[in-house]
């Protein structure tokens, strides 16, 4: 890249919507207010957080991006991954050639044996794809034409917290910048109005095991802070400090602002720093999401058909459903990335009790989300990724009874789904073998996977990186990582 | 993508004279081929490709068996790296079209200047030992000017003015102490006509307790200092007491070489004080786990591995993050001296896990001569006891009635009492009592054994002596417990000490922490000056070394860190490498007169930072025209004053001290001041003890942002909004970004809005009885300076707009001036209280507020 434009671009660029609109002036900021309340971001010259030169490097089959991960590690093997043959195997222990000599976690390393334990629940096929589906997700088994299910992903870490942060970074150790950052970095954003990256973190069932999540999940890492994600809260304000405190009237705002945007302008004109102007456009920034986030939250111009195919639970704010509503409404903004970070999959006991609910939290969210992006139209541009940080064993950790069991970390092997933008539906991808323990058919490494997903964004991995302590950090890492064609239409 | 060496070149070749006539490796090729060349071309062997190295004249100039050579000097026709470059052929053309690198022209230009020239090699600049040169001529008021104005004479440019008296004490009362000047302070300075009344107040706030606080805040980015463990249940740990040190350290000026020993090995020094155990904090802040299945071997690994980054990072400047998996590709970093370095911090006698605790061993209890003069007292107050009861039970007259032949009551028989309980284990009675007792009847015992049996005897069971000996005992029971609650209660700290067996280290082949390869030994790299104990070298031995007269790279390092503190931007701008990737300096004279200074000076910090601030390059105006913002947007030449937005810390600080509710206690466990509900709740491990914020009340909640509790995986709000790094990780440089999320913030922030009103208030009643009047002290007190006409002007009719709305909305008044712990001033007439309370916020929002001009 030229590096006098990529010097001017991050002066632009410093801040969160940089000081394009200022530049402008006054009627600029109405123009920008007019094209948000139309929905229209077709002004490019106007969009206050461009894109890198030359990004995207190719025509996106996405637009956005959301991502659906299940924190904790959601079992393939009673959810996606089909194994008929395993009841035959109850209770034997797991054949030393299929467990073979990999390390196993210090939870079930000490267990005297490693009990297979097939599925408690039923499979059954659906959509015109025939997929095989737990009955723990009838909701996501109505949209399975939509999807590609890939039943070969794996990763290198075997613990939550390194799994978590190589999942989002690309990297174990903390530090680096999360997929949705880098995908503000390199795309911007098609919104004034609102962050480039939204995420949520919404309630899960009170009595299932929840790990931590980590800031860094939707951290910058190295990139600028104003990539990080903006957290979408579930209670209180939904952006922070997005309300006036009690007692003041948005006229008062409005005339204190008026004040402030007069007094910096002065100091302006006698400073000639340009980061002042920028300040008051930022004020006016806020003024503007004081509006367009209640509006953005505010669920009562969703027609009823709409709230129906969510259930019950989407007038819960912070619930999971609720959740999955805002994701669509946030993409039909333009805002290019949104994560919902659902929690309480970490089913070490108690298995099948702790599953059916997290699955009965979340299913109808999921199967709504994608078939409302689909009837407004926005599926095709919208990638869709749902997904934990690894899977679990085949075999029981603690005891094994015929209507118990639980499941250790497994990172070897499990299953991701994409759908929407670029993804060819109603397809598997990838083989296990009969214990879902080792990958025989088509591997997805996780660096792969985000290879694919910048793919989609139209970003090639290995031409999107950034300097850092003399590294070109990339999201997908040193080792070459190839895009997952196959899932591509 | 490498802009911060393609930047630097662009920028000097802009910022310099242009001199086609004189390339200088260092200067104007080093960044080019560094970035373009060396991945395959440079110190990685493994990696090399042809056999060809670029980063040393021998390989430059050698033949390749094709007989070409890369470069002949004096000849760009003749060097095959002239028609690399400029070869189209995709299979000729140098960089590699895969590699994603192109030379620009104006490159390329460079280049062959520099051949033509006799393409003379150097040493990268940073591992040259610096060298004090002369100081130019140049007018100014110090060394620090000498350079910089020199500099500015050559680019056609001129210092600005001094700025005016009420900037400089604002300006300086903020880069010194992190706090805003009071109104006394600055009228005392308006007063104070003398020719070196800067000086003089340099040195008061050199000598303020807050000066640590302030220095302190920056060097605990670079620890990575948090108050949780960092990782998975990121449970609270206790290392406040390092933090503590940081700033006492600060503040008695300890000269920086031994800042760096006692941090890096004070375990190490002979008979190290408490103080010296708990500097070396310092590499127990890395993040750690106690995650329930994660592998030991796999997290001693990490832990070595961080604790060499962040001292290479932090002392030498130097990014050793790339040779944890291979060769430094840019730098004279090999992967094995990595493991060298890393093979000093790879014994640490902490565990793997860290069990989620507190206190992670190994740790120190320290006692404060405070708590050592209390404790004394308690143990005066029990030994006064102590004594007290001997007296009594000396002055007892006990005959026992046995003896006289009266056994009516045998409790208080001392005689028939042991008799019952002889040879007998009896569990009531005191464990020591019940031994002695408990033997067979007729075993001797020692005249002490008599002693006790009596004494108990007395004390417990004879009705007659009990109720005069029962309550002393009491006593001194309470007061020897109390005694021990305080001890308990005494703060540790994680501390630094080896495994008395130190651990066998290894190169791990491509950073697999399960991949041991070639066996190491403590070393340092071979570019640097060895170590003078080659033997078995400690940590000890390596922070020496560090602090040595002949190390290029310490002294250097650190005057630049301390240099961007109060400049707003380093000399060498990529203060964290100054290696081959990173800028070059933009004044690299100034910044060896200032290392070598600097150490010849005992390195001295309190004396290096008054160097800066007195600076005539300091004291300059920052109003400047439009042109000399476009010319140098980073300020990097230094032709106007130092202006930059004050850190996150400082945001809320300079908001408390303006308003009056700032609590200025120093030191302790963190403090939890405001924070929006759910930043801790929807992220947290429900296990964890840091799952639930439940903020402080009184004085805590308006404590220095210092003291706030850093929960590393989800930040405080106030802290990560301005750009404050969640400590996960060493760091160097704060970003200044500039978002609506930082505005909502200011307006909006419980913190923000309580402070407003509490100025309001002091507004109200200090500031006189015309709205011009009550400007005028709002301003003097949030900016030091009078308002301008204009100002007041704009200022009132936002107030009389405000008040006319609460004076119809009385309600919302009531509202608005109740937010925040604290309670609303009375007598103040609630809408005229509201107004001057959206006017006092509004004076906080000001962007000259939050910056220090």
């Amino acid at each position: 890249m030229n590096p006098i434009i990529e010097h001017q671009l991050l002066q632009t660029r410093r801040q969160f919507f940089g000081n394009a609109g200022l530049r402008l002036g006054g009627i600029a900021l109405a123009q920008m207010l007019g094209s948000a309340a139309t929905g229209n971001a077709a002004a490019a010259t106007s969009r206050v957080h461009p894109p890198l030169p030359g990004f995207p490097h190719f025509k996106p089959r996405a637009k956005s991006l959301i991502y659906v991960h299940m924190n904790g590690g959601p079992s393939q093997l009673d959810m996606w991954d089909y194994k008929p043959d395993l009841q035959k195997h109850f209770n034997e222990e797991l054949p030393k050639s299929v467990r073979g000599e990999q390390r196993i976690t210090g939870m079930t390393s000490g267990q005297s044996k490693l009990p297979v334990a097939p599925s408690l629940f039923k499979f059954a096929q659906h959509g015109n794809c025939g997929r095989w589906v737990s009955e723990l997700i009838p909701h996501t088994a109505k949209i399975v034409d939509e999807i590609a299910l890939i039943k070969t992903v794996h990763t290198s870490a075997i613990n939550h917290d390194p799994a978590c942060t190589f999942l989002f970074t690309g990297s174990e150790i903390p530090g680096r910048a999360s997929l949705g950052s880098w995908l503000g970095y390199g795309l911007g954003s098609e919104n004034n109005d609102l962050p480039s990256f939204v995420c949520l973190t919404p309630q899960y069932p009170k009595d299932s095991d929840g790990q931590a999540l980590f800031s860094r999940m939707w951290g910058s890492g190295f990139l600028p802070t104003r990539h990080a994600g903006v957290t979408l809260r579930g209670s209180g304000d939904p952006v922070l400090y997005l309300k006036n405190p009690d007692g003041l009237a948005t006229s008062e705002r409005r005339s204190m602002l008026d004040a402030l945007g007069k007094l910096n302008q002065r100091g302006f004109d006698k400073i000639g720093d340009p980061e002042i102007q920028t300040r008051i456009a930022q004020y006016e920034m806020a003024f503007r999401m004081q509006t367009s986030v209640p509006e953005l939250v505010d669920l009562s111009t969703e027609p009823q058909s709409v709230l129906d195919l969510y259930g019950p639970e989407v007038s819960k704010s912070g619930s999971f459903t609720h959740s999955a509503l805002m994701a669509r409404r946030l993409v039909e903004r333009g805002v290019r990335t949104v994560q919902i970070m659902h929690r309480g999959w970490d089913q070490h006991g108690a298995l099948p009790t702790h599953i059916r609910k997290q699955c009965a939290d979340t299913d109808r969210g999921v199967g709504a989300l994608v078939a409302d992006l689909k009837q407004h139209g926005l599926l095709e541009d919208t990638l869709v990724v749902w997904g934990g940080e690894f899977g679990r064993t085949v075999y029981s950790q603690g005891n094994l009874t015929a209507t118990d069991y639980g499941r250790d970390h497994h990172p070897r092997n499990f299953c991701m789904w994409m759908a929407g933008g670029g993804i060819k539906p109603g397809i598997s991808f990838g083989e296990t073998d009969d214990f879902s323990y080792n990958i025989v058919e088509a591997p997805v490494h996780l660096n792969e996977l985000n290879a694919t997903i910048l793919h989609c964004m139209g970003i090639d991995h290995t031409r999107f990186s950034f300097p850092v302590q003399g590294l070109d950090l990339r999201l997908t890492g040193v080792e070459p990582a190839r895009v997952v064609k196959e899932l591509l239409v | 993508m490498n802009t911060p060496t393609l930047l630097a070149a662009v920028l000097a070749a802009s910022a310099l004279p242009a001199s086609a006539e004189s390339r200088s490796f260092n200067h104007d090729i080093r960044p080019i081929l560094s970035d373009k060349c060396f991945a395959c071309h440079g110190t990685d062997a493994k990696h090399r490709k042809a056999e060809l190295r670029l980063d040393t004249q021998e390989g430059a100039f050698g033949k390749a068996e094709s007989g070409a050579v890369a470069i002949k000097p004096g000849d760009p026709k003749g060097s095959e790296l002239w028609a690399r470059i400029n070869a189209t052929d995709k299979d000729e053309i140098m960089p590699p079209p895969k590699s994603h690198k192109t030379i620009s022209a104006a490159e390329k230009e460079r280049i062959r200047e520099w051949i033509e020239q006799g393409a003379k090699y150097q040493k990268h600049w940073a591992f040259e030992l610096p060298v004090k040169v002369a100081l130019p001529a140049s007018t100014g008021r110090n060394a620090v000017d000498a350079f910089i104005f020199d500099r500015l004479k050559r680019e056609g440019l001129a210092p600005l003015p001094e700025a005016d008296k009420t900037t400089l004490i604002r300006r300086a009362s903020l880069a010194l102490t992190g706090l805003p000047p009071s109104v006394a302070e600055a009228d005392a300075f308006l007063a104070d006509a003398s020719p070196d009344a800067y000086e003089k107040l340099v040195d008061r706030l050199l000598a303020s307790p807050q000066f640590g606080e302030e220095m302190a805040r920056h060097w605990l980015d670079v620890a990575r200092y948090g108050d949780t463990h960092g990782m998975h249940l990121d449970n609270e740990r206790s290392m406040w007491l390092y933090r503590d040190w940081v700033v006492g350290a600060f503040n008695r000026n300890l000269p920086f070489s031994q800042f760096t020993i006692e941090q890096l090995a004070g375990d190490l020094l002979p008979n190290p004080t408490d103080d010296q155990l708990v500097a070396t904090g310092f590499n127990r802040c890395n993040v750690t786990t106690g995650e329930g299945g994660a592998l030991d071997a796999e997290f001693i690994f990490r832990y070595a591995v961080d604790r060499t980054s962040t001292t290479v990072q932090t002392w030498m400047g130097m990014t050793a993050g790339c040779a944890v998996c291979h060769d430094h590709k840019f730098d004279p970093l090999a992967q094995k001296e990595f493991y060298q370095l890393y093979a000093f911090f790879h014994s640490s006698a902490d565990p793997a896990m860290d069990g989620n605790a507190l206190l992670v061993s190994p740790t120190l209890k320290t006692i404060s001569p405070e708590q050592k003069k209390q404790l004394a007292e308690k143990d005066a107050l029990r030994t006064a006891a102590a004594k007290r009861l001997e007296d009594a039970m000396k002055s007892l007259e006990y005959v026992d009635p046995a003896t006289l032949g009266d056994v009516t009551e045998p409790d208080a028989s001392l005689s028939q009492w042991i008799a019952k309980h002889e040879g007998k284990d009896t569990k009531e009675l005191p464990a020591e009592v019940n031994k002695i007792l408990k033997r067979k009847a007729d075993a001797k015992r020692s005249a002490e054994q008599e002693k006790q049996l009596r004494d108990y005897f007395l004390a417990n069971v004879c009705p007659k002596t009990k109720s005069i000996i029962g309550p002393l005992q009491a006593e001194v029971a309470k007061l020897e417990s109390e005694r021990t609650e305080f001890d308990k209660a005494l703060p540790a700290s994680f501390i630094m000490r080896d495994l008395e067996k130190p651990r066998d280290s290894f190169v791990m082949i491509r950073g697999a922490y399960d991949k041991p390869g070639e066996k190491v030994s403590r070393d340092v790299p071979a570019v640097f000056p060895p170590l003078p104990n080659k033997e078995n070298p400690t940590r000890l031995d390596l922070a020496k070394w560090l602090v040595a007269d002949n190390h290029p790279l310490t002294a250097r390092v650190t005057v630049n860190r301390f240099w961007q503190q109060f400049f707003g931007v380093g000399l060498v701008k990529t203060a964290g490498d100054f290696g081959s990737q990173g800028q070059p300096p933009s004044h690299p004279e100034l910044l060896d007169w200032l290392a070598v200074d600097f150490r010849e000076n005992g390195w001295d910090v309190k004396k290096l930072v008054r160097l800066f601030v007195t600076s005539a390059t300091f004291r300059q105006s920052s109003d400047a025209p439009a042109a000399l913002w476009t010319r140098d947007p980073e300020n990097r030449l230094h032709a106007r004053g130092p202006r930059v937005r004050l850190d996150a810390e400082v945001v809320r600080d300079n908001a408390l001290a303006v308003s009056g509710l700032l609590d200025l206690t120093m030191g302790g466990r963190g403090v939890r001041p405001y924070q929006p509900p759910n930043i801790w709740e929807p992220v947290a491990y429900i296990r964890s003890n840091t799952a639930n914020y439940k903020a402080d009340s009184g004085n805590a909640l308006y404590r220095r942002s210092l003291y706030t509790f850093l929960k590393r995986t989800a930040p405080p709000p106030f802290m990560a909004n301005f750009d404050a790094p969640s400590r996960e990780q060493s760091c160097t440089l704060r970003e200044r970004s500039n978002t609506p999320l930082q505005a909502l913030q200011l307006m909006n922030d419980v913190q923000q809005i309580e402070a407003a009103r509490v100025f309001a208030g002091k507004i109200i009643t200090q500031g006189g009885a015309t709205p011009h009047e009550r400007i005028t002290f709002a301003y003097r007190t949030a900016l030091a300076r009078k308002p301008a006409p204009e100002e007041i002007e704009i200022v009132t009719a936002a107030y009389k707009q405000h008040l006319a709305a609460y004076e119809q909305t009385p309600a919302e008044a009531a509202k608005f001036i109740r937010q925040g712990e604290s309670t609303p001033q009375a007598g103040i007439p609630e809408p005229e209280f509201a107004a001057w309370t959206l006017i006092a916020s509004l004076v906080l929002n000001l962007d000259e507020t939050i910056n220090r001009n």
